[in-house]
C-alpha cells in the first residue's frame, strides 16, 4: 500500500461526486429542468411580440441560469457535512483548496454544463439570430464556472446554519451580479451587431479570478465549520 | 510520537478541560474516558488539527499538527463519530472512494477482501441505504484493514452498534496495529480487554 499523489486523489473525488449524481438524477434534473421552465414562462407571459422577445432574451436566460446554478448550491457540501465526509476530506495529506476545487468542478460539471448545452435551444423561442446563440452559449461557457466557483463561498459559509437556503440567496445572489451584466452585456451586443469580446474577455477575466480565490475561501470557510 | 502540551478546549460558555498534556510513543494506545459530554470527541477532534486548542500545542513526532498538516495527514487515519458513509454508494465504492481521497491507494481485491473480512462479503454492490447501522459502521471500519500503514489511528467510539464478532475483529486489528508500532487514540464506552498491551487510559472529568 502506499500514498496516492495530487492527480488520483482529486479524480477519486470528482468521480465520487459524479458517481452520487448519477444516483440521485433527480437533483440534476430539478435544476436542469427549473433553468428550462423558467426561460420558456417569459415568452408565454410577455407574448409572441419577436422584438421585445430578442431584447429580454439575454437577461432572462442569465437570470434563470443564476437562479437554476443557486438551487443547486445548497447541496455542493451539506450532506458531505452532515455524514462526516467533509472530516474526511478536511484530514486529506492532499491540500484542502484543491480538493475543494475538484468538488466544484464536479459539481458544475452536472448542473452548470447542461444549461449551457440546452442554451442554444432555448435562444429559438426568443428569436436570436445564430450569432446572438453562439455569443450566448460562449458567454454561459464562462459564466457558469464562476457562478459554481463564487457560490461554493456562500454554500461553505452557511454549512451548519438553519435555514441556510435562504441565506446562501442573499450571500450569493448580489457576488453574481458581475457575471450577469457582462453575461447579459455580451449577448445583448451582438444582438445590435456590436462586438461582443470585451465582455467576453471580462468573462474570462472573472473565470480565473475565481478560480484563484473562491476554493481558498471556501476551504477556509469549511475548516471554520468543521471546527 | 504524540505529544499534547497544556491542552485547554472551550465549547461555547463551557471549558471542557484545560492543562492536558500527556505523550503517546509508538507502540502505545490511549484510551479516552468520561462521562457523556466531557469532551472526548473534541480532544480527538483536537488531536487531529480539526478543532483549534484555546491553548497549548498538539505535536507529531516533533512538528506541530496544525502548521505540518500534509505530512502529518499523511500518517493518520482517523474515524470520526459521522461514519463518512453515502447511502447511495455501495459498501465498495464507499471504501474505495473514501480511501481515494485520504490518499491511500488500494486495488479493488483489496477493498473486496477488507469488506469481506468485516462480514461484508456478497453485500459489496449493495446502496449502503440497505445495511443496518452495524454494518454501515464496517464498512467505515474496514478502513483499518486497508490503511494499515498509517502509524496514528485516532477512533472516536470504534465499538459503537458493533456485534461481538465485529468488536474482537476490531481488537484484533488495534492489536496488530500495536504491535506493528503503530499507536492508537480512541474512546469508547465499552469495556475491551487488551491484555498485556501498553494501554494508557485517560479520564476526562467533565
Amino acid at each position: 500500500m502506499n500514498t496516492l499523489g495530487l492527480a488520483p486523489v482529486l479524480t477519486s473525488v470528482v468521480r465520487r461526486d459524479l458517481t452520487l449524481a448519477l444516483r440521485r438524477r433527480s437533483d440534476v434534473l430539478t435544476t436542469f429542468f427549473f433553468f428550462i421552465i423558467v426561460v420558456s414562462l417569459f415568452p408565454l407571459g410577455v407574448g409572441p411580440e419577436p422584438n421585445t422577445l430578442r431584447s429580454i432574451a439575454p437577461g432572462v436566460v442569465w437570470v434563470a441560469a443564476l437562479l437554476a446554478s443557486m438551487l443547486a448550491l445548497a447541496r455542493l457540501f451539506a450532506s458531505d457535512f452532515s455524514d462526516g465526509t467533509l472530516e474526511q476530506l478536511a484530514l486529506s495529506p492532499q491540500p484542502l483548496v484543491l480538493l475543494v476545487a475538484a468538488k466544484v468542478l464536479a459539481h458544475w460539471l452536472v448542473t452548470g454544463l447542461p444549461l449551457v448545452l440546452i442554451a442554444p435551444v432555448l435562444g429559438l423561442q426568443f428569436d436570436l439570430s445564430a450569432e446572438s446563440v453562439s455569443v450566448m452559449t460562449i458567454a454561459l461557457l464562462l459564466g457558469t464556472p464562476c457562478l459554481s466557483l463564487i457560490g461554493s463561498i456562500g454554500a461553505a459559509l452557511t454549512l451548519g446554519v438553519r435555514g441556510a437556503g435562504g441565506l446562501l440567496a442573499l450571500l450569493v445572489l448580489p457576488l453574481y451580479i458581475p457575471v450577469l451584466i457582462f453575461g447579459a452585456g455580451a449577448v445583448s451586443a451582438s444582438a445590435e451587431g456590436m462586438p461582443a469580446a470585451g465582455h467576453l474577455s471580462l468573462l474570462g477575466a472573472f473565470v480565473l479570478i475565481a478560480l484563484v480565490l473562491a476554493p481558498w475561501a471556501s476551504a477556509a470557510a469549511i475548516r471554520i465549520a468543521l471546527e | 510520537m504524540l505529544e499534547a502540551v497544556n491542552l485547554e478546549c472551550v465549547r461555547g460558555q463551557r471549558r471542557l478541560f484545560h492543562g492536558l498534556s500527556f505523550d503517546l510513543a509508538d507502540g502505545h494506545m490511549l484510551w479516552v474516558l468520561g462521562p457523556n459530554g466531557s469532551g472526548k470527541t473534541s480532544l480527538l477532534r483536537l488531536l487531529c488539527g480539526l478543532l483549534r486548542p484555546e491553548a497549548g500545542t498538539v505535536r507529531w513526532n516533533g512538528e506541530q499538527v496544525r502548521s505540518s498538516r500534509d505530512s502529518f495527514y499523511a500518517s493518520l487515519l482517523y474515524l470520526g463519530h459521522a461514519p463518512a458513509v453515502k447511502d447511495d454508494l455501495s459498501a465498495r465504492e464507499n471504501l474505495s472512494f473514501g480511501l481515494g481521497q485520504s490518499g491511500v491507494a488500494v486495488s479493488r481485491q483489496e477493498v473486496d477482501a477488507a469488506l469481506s473480512e468485516f462480514g461484508l462479503a456478497d453485500r459489496e454492490e449493495l446502496p449502503c441505504r440497505a445495511l443496518s447501522q452495524g454494518q454501515k459502521r464496517r464498512v467505515a471500519l474496514a478502513r483499518l484493514t486497508l490503511g494499515a500503514d498509517r502509524p496514528l489511528w485516532i477512533l472516536d467510539e470504534p465499538f459503537t452498534a458493533l456485534d461481538a464478532q465485529a468488536i474482537g475483529l476490531v481488537q484484533s486489528h488495534l492489536v496488530q496495529h500495536l504491535t506493528r508500532g503503530g499507536s492508537v487514540v480512541l474512546t469508547s464506552h465499552q469495556e475491551v480487554d487488551f491484555g498485556a498491551l501498553p494501554v494508557k487510559r485517560l479520564r476526562l472529568a467533565g
